[in-house]
This record gives C-alpha cells, structure tokens and sequence, in this order.
C-alpha cells in the first residue's frame, strides 16, 4: 500500500535486495537483543528505553524489509512471494547480513550502552547519507531515520558519560565495554566491490568514508567520560565477516529465539 | 456548502490516536491528504497517512481505523502510506498541542530550535556535550503546575516518541512529546 515512488537508481535488483538486506539485518539484530534486555535493565526508566530504542531500530529493519520484498515480488526472475516477515523470520544465519557489533550480548549496562554509542553514532552517519541516494523510496526511509539515530546518538552518549565518569565500579565495567567492543567496529567502514558500485550510481555513501567523522565524535564522548579509547587505525585487529554471512555463535542463539515461534508455525498471524 | 472531501476530513477528526486519545490523528499531522480521484472511470476516496516514527506501532491499527471509517461510508476507497517528505512534529496542529497538554504531555518546541540538523562534528559533539540536559529540546513548561523547572530523566519515555521529563517544583514526571 505505498504511494508511487519510483526509483532512478539503475543498479541491477540483486544488488539493490542484498543491500537492503544488509542494511535492514543489523537493525533488526539489535533491536531484538535490546527487547531481550527488557526484565534485566538496571532502572525502571532504561527498561522503557531500551525497549523503545529497539522499537526505533525495527521500524527500521520493517521499512528497508518491506522495500526488499516488494523488490523481490517484483523482479521477473521470482516465483515464491516473501514478506518483511518471511525475510525476517526464515533466513538463516549464512544469509543474515548485520554487523558483528549487533550479536555482542548485552553483558552489563555498560556493554549495551557502549555497544549503542558504536551503533547508534554509524548508524546516524550512514542514514544522512542515505537520505541523499538516488533511491527515492530508500531517501525518504533515511530521512525519517535520521531524526530518530539523533535521539539514540543522544541517550547513549548520555549514558556512556555518566557511566565512565561515574563510581569506580561504572568506571572500570565501561572501560571494559569499550576494549571488548571496539574490535567490532572496523566492519562498520569496510568497502566492498558492491559498495563501490552503489556509490558510484549515488545510491550510498562508502562505508569507509564514515570512519573519520565516526571516531571523532565517539571520541569526544569517551574523552568526557574520562575513558580511553585506542586509534582505530592503531593496532587493533578487527573482526568482520558479519556483512557476508560469516557470523559468531551468538547469531544462532538470537536467531533461534526470534525464529522459533515463525518456523514452528509457518505463515502463522494473529 | 459543506464539499465531500471537507466532510471526510470532518469524519478523520474523529478517529484519535490510540496511545493519546484526546488527539485525532488529523491534528497529529498524520493525514497528508484527501482527495476523491476517479479510478477507472469509478469516483474513488484516496486518503494518504504519513507514519509518525519508524516504528511507531500504532501505524497499521490507524490505517485500519481509517479504512474501516471510509468504508462505512464509501464503497470505493484507498488508504496509502507515504514515506515522503517524513513526517515532522512541526505538523502538530496549535489545537493538537492543546489537547495533548490536557493529557499531560508537554508539546514538542518548533524544531528549527532544536538539534534536527544534518550531522556535523558540532552537532554530534552537542549531542554528547550537555546529554543530561537536553538543552537543545526541553519542554516550556511542566503540563500539571506550569513551571518553567524541569529536568531531563530519558529521552526515551513511554513511548518512543516521547522522552521523561521531572517538574522541580511539584516534582512530577511528565512525557514532552519529542522534536522530531
């Protein structure tokens, strides 16, 4: 039911349904780790958050979802019809495209808010400069996206600030959150040939070029939060693999629970 | 002469947000627009709705509301989403923001006053500099006493679209419906 847009973006569909795809599973990954928090938050007020912060983030994931299906529906080369649904809810992990930062578990208040200041400051890079693509329908999702990623960019932040210049304790847990997650973040701006081919029809920025701005602002939080932070073009090694498929045990273990329900009753609604 | 369209935008006042029932989704700036279109050769009702926030769960229910009020009165009837241009809070109506003060809930500030603007470095850091608070985006006023005093507890409050706010004079938390 979408009003008529049409996209001038002339990449062939199977690029444009894999980047979407990638675009949409890491989203979606988070927001379910950040619904399974619910019942393990440390107050009351981060319980509302965190729940409505995965919210944000899987109304991402349903948009950019619902864009890959109507794609796939409509290319001539499909028989079967899917749905966000079917997308979210029955491809299995070698073909779940998120980043490898959104399967880190929520540990301790501190990894989930650190992991969220890593994710949320990318993810507000990436939609600005999604909202000029030259695909309509993917510019106007960016553009609604990027006024939500300011409010997590904020809470985050927030967070991280009076954690690190916290108690002793806060402190050092996220300290801790920061060394364990920061080899996760070298995925968020690797270049690929399919990214370069995006870029090059004005379709997304290179990921690459998100990392200087990325760490400048991220450091300017740690900084305030009395933490420390290695160059990201030090030696850290970097893990990747998440955006081809290639995914830590964790994504089993979320992908079981988010599935269970859909693959026991397939097609089941209420 | 009252035409057919103002009369079904008089029927979508009617229907009021499911989470803030004293405020009709017109008010809310949901309804983009009405129009009666002929659609192959048969006059047809096309209304179009912008969701307020991604993941606003509350879309697919007021597109159903909205379908099943035309459909009581139209045989011929679309109800569409549109994604563009995204839906802001400057589209609040003034008597939306009323009726969304007598629920308790402070109105969203203009946005041209708030830190809606495409990232830069300054603005990231401005994000990060005074989180606590959000000075960028504060409500005028405490909805119950009327102070000018309150303080930021989440930007993320009841629903994701409103943030929690504590009045320091009668120290009630209220919801300030975002900038957005």
């Amino acid at each position: 039911m979408e009003a008529g847009m049409t996209a001038v973006d002339t990449a062939p569909t199977a690029v444009r349904i894999r980047h979407l795809l990638q675009l949409a599973d890491s989203p979606l990954i988070l927001g379910q780790q950040l619904g399974a928090y619910v019942g393990s938050a440390p107050i009351l007020e981060e319980e509302m958050a965190c729940a409505n912060l995965g919210l944000d983030l899987l109304g991402h994931a349903t948009m950019l979802l619902e864009y890959a299906a109507y794609l796939t529906n409509n290319s001539s080369d499909s028989d079967a019809q899917v749905t966000a649904d079917t997308l979210a809810f029955t491809r299995d992990a070698r073909a779940m495209y998120n980043l490898l930062l959104c399967e880190r578990p929520n540990s301790d208040f501190a990894h989930v808010m650190v992991r969220h200041l890593f994710y949320s400051t990318w993810s507000l890079l990436l939609w600005t400069g999604l909202s000029e693509s030259s695909d309509e329908r993917l510019a106007a999702i960016a553009a609604k996206a990027v006024k939500e990623m300011c409010y997590h960019c904020s809470h985050s932040a927030g967070w991280v600030i009076r954690l690190g210049d916290g108690t002793a304790e806060s402190h050092a847990r996220t300290q801790a959150a920061i060394d364990e997650l920061l080899p996760y973040v070298g995925e968020m701006f690797l270049d690929d040939a399919r990214d370069s081919q995006l870029n090059e029809l004005g379709t997304a920025p290179l990921p690459s070029s998100l990392a200087d701005e990325w760490e400048s602002a991220v450091r300017q939080t740690v900084q305030q939060a009395t933490l420390a932070m290695p160059a990201l073009n030090g030696n850290v090694y970097m893990h990747s693999g998440g955006t081809e498929g290639v995914h830590s045990e964790r994504l089993g273990f979320i992908l079981a629970e988010m599935q269970y329900l859909q693959r026991s009753y397939p097609g089941l609604t209420w | 002469m009252v035409s057919e369209v103002d009369t079904i935008w008089g029927l979508l006042r009617h229907i009021a947000d499911p989470e803030i029932p004293t405020i009709s989704i017109v008010d809310l700036g949901i309804v983009r627009s009405v129009a009666i279109e002929p659609r192959d050769g048969v006059d047809t009702v096309r209304v179009v709705l912008t969701p307020t926030y991604s993941g606003c769960p509350a879309t697919e229910l007021i597109t159903q509301m909205v379908t099943d009020a035309l459909a009581q009165r139209y045989g011929n009837a679309t109800v569409e989403i549109s994604l563009s241009p995204a839906w802001t809070s400057d589209w609040i109506t003034k008597f939306g923001r009323e009726c969304l003060a007598q629920s308790a809930i402070a109105p969203p500030a203009a946005t041209a006053a708030v830190a809606n603007r495409h990232p830069t470095m300054s603005v990231l850091a401005t994000l990060s500099a005074d989180p606590a608070t959000g000075e960028d985006s504060r409500p005028e006023k405490c909805p119950r006493c009327g102070s000018g005093e309150a303080h930021l507890i989440s930007q993320f409050g009841s629903t994701a679209c409103k943030a929690l706010w504590m009045c320091d004079t009668c120290h009630e938390p209220f919801d300030y419906f975002k900038p957005h």
